[in-house]
């Protein structure tokens, strides 16, 4: 932790340099509390599985000067999902790849850096930026509002609809290990609908890259958004997540959280339903094998009435994976009528995987209908005898069974082509094969 | 053969009569069983089983509860939760005690399960699409195409008068008892085994349902596969009769006979057998 402290108190101007002032603003404060409170403590309840501070003990490099990056992904990559109309965009090393919007692109939608945002809504930059993430003392959003560079901001004004989804796709570039920290900022007004759809890529022989990612989303009364992320990275790939949410009545929003190969990952979610009649589809997915962690905590809070959350996890583990689960959702005194359903479920491929699960359900209303469950266990035996009975070799009739358990997750997932894709992908991890979408990855410097 | 029947009935005398029909038949045995010992978690089922099976038979094996029938299906299947202690088990020239169950399927065995499986998320297009491309692996062919596998589906499913929409949902999930029993004669009828072992298929089958299922099973008869029949009543052979009926008591066959032994059995019980 020092020398971060030690680097901002150093660098401190070079850290500003290039990014708009509104941006640099934050810094101070939060600076001031990542002194304080440091990076979450390992083992502390919110933490059991994932030591922040451990992680991110090594000096990783920052890349500050954006000027160094000299790739156009918009030449270079097509993204291969058959049937995924999209706007396409691209983050390299946290930085957002300026790109002229295509001609049918909604004109009153921003869909781009956060640096030009700031610029060009400075009172809306300012109304939503780190206003979720800054109300928490928590020290993996502090650290990343000290460091961060750029990032991405999708403004839907009032009743706007995207119709197409948009596409960002993360590329590392480099060939030193380093620290990235992102950022995406989604406001979505009263009546605004979006798709964004987030790919995560690294490849294999990567060097070691960390990156903290803060998201902040925003859904307005009856704003619709669908926001789904795709991780596909390395073995040497350390994500670590925020995700805040904040729902106004009558909004929609289906957040995807899959996981196909990586590292070591932590995702948060937070999720308010501050109006009534919000809703919240929370739908989770974990593949896992070798060395891998994947660690999900999940936090919804019902805070008024008449609200709705439905949200499914499940983890596919193998080999010495780790994975854990911990999601909490709170029903606030007074939110009655609420709807809130939480399940977790997970198989276990071999002896040597652990799955930590922690479902937990606190309701202070009295008129609620909740529930809340897990189950980890083995395949069906009978089930794979049925299979193999009929002539299907073990191998093939395992992969059957895994590739049905993942279904209703994928159900869940409602950008239809990626539907598709994600189905094609799941079986290849599942069959061993490199898992990368062709065209995307990582590019040497 | 009718007098030899007589005979070897008046007599009891099984050998005499299974001789006779050695002697009568002189094609080879598609499945010989010898000496059969078998047992689940230690504790013995079945306990010394011979039983010899020709092409173009249909042998009913009967018994009261507990007496092994689903037992001896299983352990010709391949269920690993069963153990086989002592004894062999030839079909087709082939030791059949070392081949994994899928390999049994693709050489030609077929169970009809008792208690089908349901499988969530896995539909009956991707699971039948997938066994029967093994199978086609198996005899040196190329997958069937997309087009062509439906059209074999749809001519199947007629067949067992399979409600359409059972093919679109996962394997047997939703289905009712009578559905998941014309689901495995429909399994069946895809596979087109040598040797189909229906086990208690009429357990759980209202009359129509029964005769459907019959039917089909009778119409996918051919004089070049056999069937093994495991009922506890003669209700199912009224309406696919064997040739030759078996009684199984204790993890053995006591008796064996013609059709007329299912009509007695249904008279007397299996008491006077046993003694």
């Amino acid at each position: 932790m020092k020398q971060y402290i030690d680097f901002y108190n150093s660098y401190r101007e070079k850290i500003d340099e290039g990014c708009s002032p509104l941006l640099n603003s934050f810094r101070e404060k939060a600076f001031e509390t990542f002194r304080q409170f440091g990076f979450p403590a390992g083992q502390s309840e919110d933490y059991q599985h994932t030591d922040i501070a451990g992680l991110l003990k090594e000096d990783f490099g920052f890349y500050l000067n954006r000027s160094g990056i000299n790739i156009h992904p918009h030449k270079v990559f097509h993204c291969d999902v058959p049937n995924l109309n999209s706007y396409k965009h691209f983050i390299v090393n946290g930085h957002f790849v300026d790109y002229e919007n295509p001609k049918d692109f909604p004109p009153m939608v921003f869909s781009g850096s956060l640096n030009a945002f700031a610029k060009q809504y400075p009172s809306l930059f300012l109304k939503y930026y780190n206003q979720l993430a800054g109300t928490k003392n928590d020290g993996l959003s502090v650290f990343n509002t000290i460091f961060v560079q750029d990032g991405y901001v999708l403004y839907v004004p009032e009743n706007e609809v995207v119709e197409k989804t948009i596409q960002l796709t993360n590329i590392s570039a480099g060939n030193n290990n380093s620290l990235i920290n992102r950022r995406m900022l989604l406001i979505l007004e009263s009546g605004a609908q979006a798709k964004l759809l987030v790919c995560d890529h690294a490849y294999e022989e990567s060097p070691t890259t960390a990156n903290t990612q803060i998201v902040e989303i925003f859904a307005g009364e009856n704003a619709k958004l669908d926001f789904c992320e795709l991780e596909e990275s390395s073995p040497n790939t350390i994500r670590l997540t925020n995700n805040f949410v904040r729902q106004a009545a009558s909004s929609q929003t289906r957040i995807n959280a899959i996981t196909l190969s990586n590292g070591t990952t932590r995702n948060n979610y937070i999720i308010d339903l501050a109006g009534e009649y919000a809703e919240t589809h929370l739908y989770g997915m974990a593949i896992a094998d070798n060395r891998q962690k994947i660690d999900n905590h999940t936090l919804i809070n019902h805070l008024v009435p008449n609200g709705h959350c439905n949200e499914l996890f499940k983890y596919i583990l193998d080999d010495e994976a780790v994975g854990a689960f911990s999601g909490r959702i709170i029903v606030a005194k007074g939110a009655q009528k609420t709807e809130a359903f939480q399940s977790n479920r997970n198989l276990l491929g071999s002896r040597n995987c652990r799955m930590y699960s922690k479902p937990q359900l606190e309701i202070y209303a009295d008129d609620v209908k909740c529930s809340h469950g897990m189950t980890t266990g083995q395949l069906d035996e009978n089930a794979l005898f049925y299979l193999c009975s009929r002539g299907i070799p073990k191998d093939e009739a395992v992969l059957l069974l895994k590739f049905a358990f993942t279904g209703d997750v994928i159900q869940g997932v409602r950008m239809e082509g990626l539907r598709d894709r994600l189905k094609l992908l799941i079986e290849k991890r599942f069959r061993g094969e490199l898992v990368t979408c062709r065209g995307c990855g990582r590019v040497e410097n | 053969m009718y007098v030899v029947l007589i005979l070897s009935h008046a007599l009891g005398n099984t050998e005499f009569f299974m001789y006779f029909c050695d002697r009568r038949n002189i094609k080879k045995f598609m499945l010989r069983i010898t000496n059969l010992h078998a047992s689940i978690g230690g504790k013995e089922i079945i306990k010394g089983l011979d039983l010899q099976v020709k092409a173009g038979e249909i042998h009913a094996i009967m018994g009261p509860n507990g007496s092994g029938k689903s037992t001896l299906s299983a352990v010709l299947v391949g269920n690993p939760a069963f153990e086989v202690t002592e004894g062999e088990i030839i079909f087709e020239g082939k030791n059949l005690l070392e081949m994994p169950p899928e390999e049994r399927s693709c050489a030609g065995i077929f169970l009809s399960f008792q208690y089908p499986v349901e499988i969530p998320g896995v539909s009956m297009v991707n699971f039948m699409r997938t066994a029967v491309n093994e199978h086609r692996k198996y005899r040196g062919q190329d997958p069937l195409s997309a087009g062509d596998f439906l059209k074999l589906m749809r001519e199947k499913q007629a067949i067992v008068e399979l409600d359409k929409n059972l093919i679109n949902r996962s394997v047997n999930e939703g289905f009712s008892g009578g559905e998941k029993k014309r689901n495995e004669i429909f399994q069946m009828a895809m596979l087109e085994p040598k040797l189909a072992i229906l086990d208690e298929t009429d357990s759980g089958l209202d009359i129509d349902a029964l005769r459907i299922v019959a039917q089909g099973v009778n119409y996918l008869k051919r004089p070049e596969n056999a069937t093994i029949v495991i009922t506890h009543y003669q209700r199912l052979l009224d309406y696919i009769r064997p040739d030759i009926v078996h009684v199984l008591y204790n993890g053995r066959i006591i008796r064996t006979a013609g059709p007329e032994l299912a009509m007695e059995l249904e008279q007397k019980g299996y008491d006077w057998l046993k003694g």
